[in-house]
């Protein structure tokens, strides 16, 4: 019963999901913003579990001072300060409008921290694209010669250069093209592929032939 | 004399006047207010043309679709032509409401008409419509015929391609499990990355090292995130028969206890339900930089063997494959996000792609019912190839436009 139930449940809101996408009257046309309500509850209900483990993980590692205890010591001691400071020490406010604490640490901490994490993309896509773009084999030559045609098309100096060529090899053109047609002739193949694959997939789970994400074979 | 004879005329003109505006409102004819008689200059602007109401087609109800010719003002660009008041009555005499305004100009891509929708109907309600043109303080109306009801549909016309190709894909993939089920036999090609698992998981194992499972910074309701549990059982299973050690940091609190079950069931299955420690899947935030933060410094710290990255991944996936590229581990990606495949094949030592994701349950079970939706799945592939060169066919040489069989209306 233990698998049983919860594969009855997947099958009915899935098929009452594919059916109501193409019938808009009541009560059919309503289920989808009725399930995402319900999702929404219990995925904001299940957040307190996810809280309390991550607390216990790093509270067991700081009390048994297992290797790298500080680092735990230091999401405890964050996760408490900010919780602390948005209950306590909005003076009356609500903890998220302006010039509460809670605010100040969320626009003068996190958010830097956040971005500072984002703009490490720019350092880790010069590391990949050194190592995608070596020219090892004919693919990734083409891959290289695509790549430079782009990035240079992509800039005022490309169309410096080739001005003096017909108006379809001007850089910017080039690269538009290459963007345009091969690049995106493989992103919808692969896309086809995505959504013939979804399909499939959704189907199984419907079926209750795929039981994995279940803890089933 | 005379001035009896203005005063006569001009009382018969005000009388044939206020008829012919009572009979135009009551057949739906225009009306126009003018401005007052005694002003000089002759004011007034043209009504809109026929104005046509009716139930909003393929919709849940509360929508009534008003169509109009617009006003000869507005098609001639008058200065100062300011728009349409859209008036809702329950009878051809009023009282109106306004409900809404339209700008001036036509629709995209018929500049004869004029279009507005009413989502505030209530079904059932018959209801007269009234547009009315505007130049300053004047206006001019133009009412509907007959009255308009709004109700919902039982099934939205414009979805019908939809619908022929779900049912035909699903009747595949159903003809091809039953095949599957009476024992035929069926060719399923190797995926590379999928081939790596078991060497993923022994590298590990041989250095003493730990395997990372990451199913990405989506929810539950992502199948993306469900077919990574479903490669995640696979490999906590190898991982339990190996005795290995697997950490799972995730993002979410719902995948958390969901990936617990998948870990827990795989050492059950593997015969080692005491190697199990809920401790192996933790939370760690659901913000996606601060997961990707988090998740780093695990990599840099543990060293892990072997890392698998799969699910749904945004921005963050590139930041994720290059540190663990930095500590050497062998790297198996899978997702379904196409704006995130090149970083993760320039990162990762495999990559499953988009579709491999989802065929990585039924592969790696070898279980006939998920080999045959596969096949049905490469039939659907196949018909979509067909209809490609076809289609190219048949806009190349002009005969229709067949790329509108594949368009959502409306959508």
């Amino acid at each position: 019963m233990k698998r049983e139930i919860p594969l009855l449940i997947a099958g009915i809101v899935g098929t009452v999901l594919v059916i109501q996408y193409f019938i808009p009257h009541v009560p059919f046309g309503t289920l989808n913003d009725v399930f995402s309500d319900w999702f929404t509850v219990i995925q904001a209900t299940a957040i307190w579990l996810g809280v309390l483990n991550l607390v216990k993980v790093a509270g067991d590692k700081v009390y048994k001072r297992q290797k790298d205890w500080q680092y735990s010591l230091i999401i405890i001691v964050c996760f408490l300060g900010i919780t602390i400071i948005g209950f306590f020490f909005s003076g009356g406010r609500r903890f998220l409008d302006s010039g509460t604490a809670f605010t100040w640490l969320y626009d003068n901490v996190y958010n830097p921290l956040v971005s500072m994490m984002f703009a490490l993309l720019a350092f880790f896509v010069a590391s990949a694209s050194y190592r995608a773009f070596r020219a090892r084999n004919k693919e990734a030559t083409i891959l290289l010669v695509a790549a430079f045609l782009v990035m240079l098309g992509r800039v005022p100096l490309g169309d410096v250069l080739t001005n003096w060529l017909p108006n379809w090899l001007h850089m910017s053109n080039v690269a538009s093209w290459i963007m345009n047609v091969p690049n995106m002739a493989g992103q919808r193949a692969i896309m086809i592929g995505i959504a013939l694959g979804t399909v499939s997939t959704s189907l199984r789970m419907i079926l209750g032939i795929e039981r994995s994400y279940l803890g089933g074979e | 004399m005379k001035q009896k004879f203005i005063m006569a005329t001009a009382l018969t003109l005000a009388l044939a006047f206020a008829a012919m505006a009572q009979v135009a409102e009551t057949s739906g004819e225009p009306v126009t207010e003018s401005a007052a008689p005694d002003t000089a200059v002759v004011l007034s602007v043209a009504p809109p043309g026929e104005v046509i109401a009716q139930d909003t087609p393929n919709d849940a109800g509360s929508s009534v679709t008003i169509k109009w010719q617009r006003s000869a003002d507005d098609v001639n660009g008058v200065p100062g032509f300011g728009g349409y008041n859209i008036l809702r009555g329950t009878s051809p005499d009023g009282p109106f409401e306004v409900i809404g305004e339209a700008t001036s100009g036509g629709d995209e891509g018929d500049q004869v008409y004029k279009t507005y929708l009413d989502n505030n109907a209530a079904d059932g309600v018959s209801y007269y419509y009234a547009v009315e043109s505007r130049l300053g303080d004047l206006a001019s109306r133009t009412v509907t015929q007959s009255p308009v009801t709004s109700s919902q549909q039982w099934f939205n016309f414009n979805l019908i391609n939809m619908l022929i190709a779900t049912v035909f894909l699903i009747t595949a993939i159903l003809y091809y499990i039953n095949s599957a089920k009476s024992g035929k036999k069926l060719y399923i090609r190797k995926i590379a990355g999928l081939e790596a698992v078991d060497e993923a998981v022994g590298r590990a194992t041989e250095m003493g090292r730990k395997i990372f499972f990451i199913p990405g910074t989506s929810d539950m309701d992502n199948v993306q995130t469900i077919a990574g549990l479903t490669i995640l059982a696979r490999v906590a299973k190898l991982t339990a028969e190996y005795e290995a050690r697997i950490d799972v940091p995730v993002s979410r609190s719902l995948v958390m206890v969901t990936a617990r079950e998948v870990v827990k069931e795989a050492y059950l299955n593997a015969g080692r339900p005491d190697s199990y420690s809920d401790d192996m899947v933790y939370y760690l935030t659901d913000d996606q930089f601060g997961y990707a933060a988090g998740i780093d410094g695990l990599v840099v710290r543990q060293k892990p063997a072997t890392i698998f990255y799969q699910g749904s991944f945004y921005a963050e996936s590139l930041i994720l494959a290059e540190t663990g590229n930095s500590i050497g581990a062998i790297q198996i990606a899978g997702t379904a996000q196409p704006s995130q495949l090149p970083f993760f094949v320039a990162s990762c030592d495999y990559t499953l792609i988009g579709e491999e994701l989802f065929a990585a349950s039924a592969y790696l079970s070898h279980e006939p019912k998920q080999l045959g939706s596969l096949k049905g799945q490469d039939l659907g592939k196949a018909v979509i190839m067909a209809a490609l060169i076809i289609g190219f066919i048949i806009q190349v040489l002009g005969i229709f436009n067949f790329a509108s069989l594949f368009s959502v209306a409306g959508g």
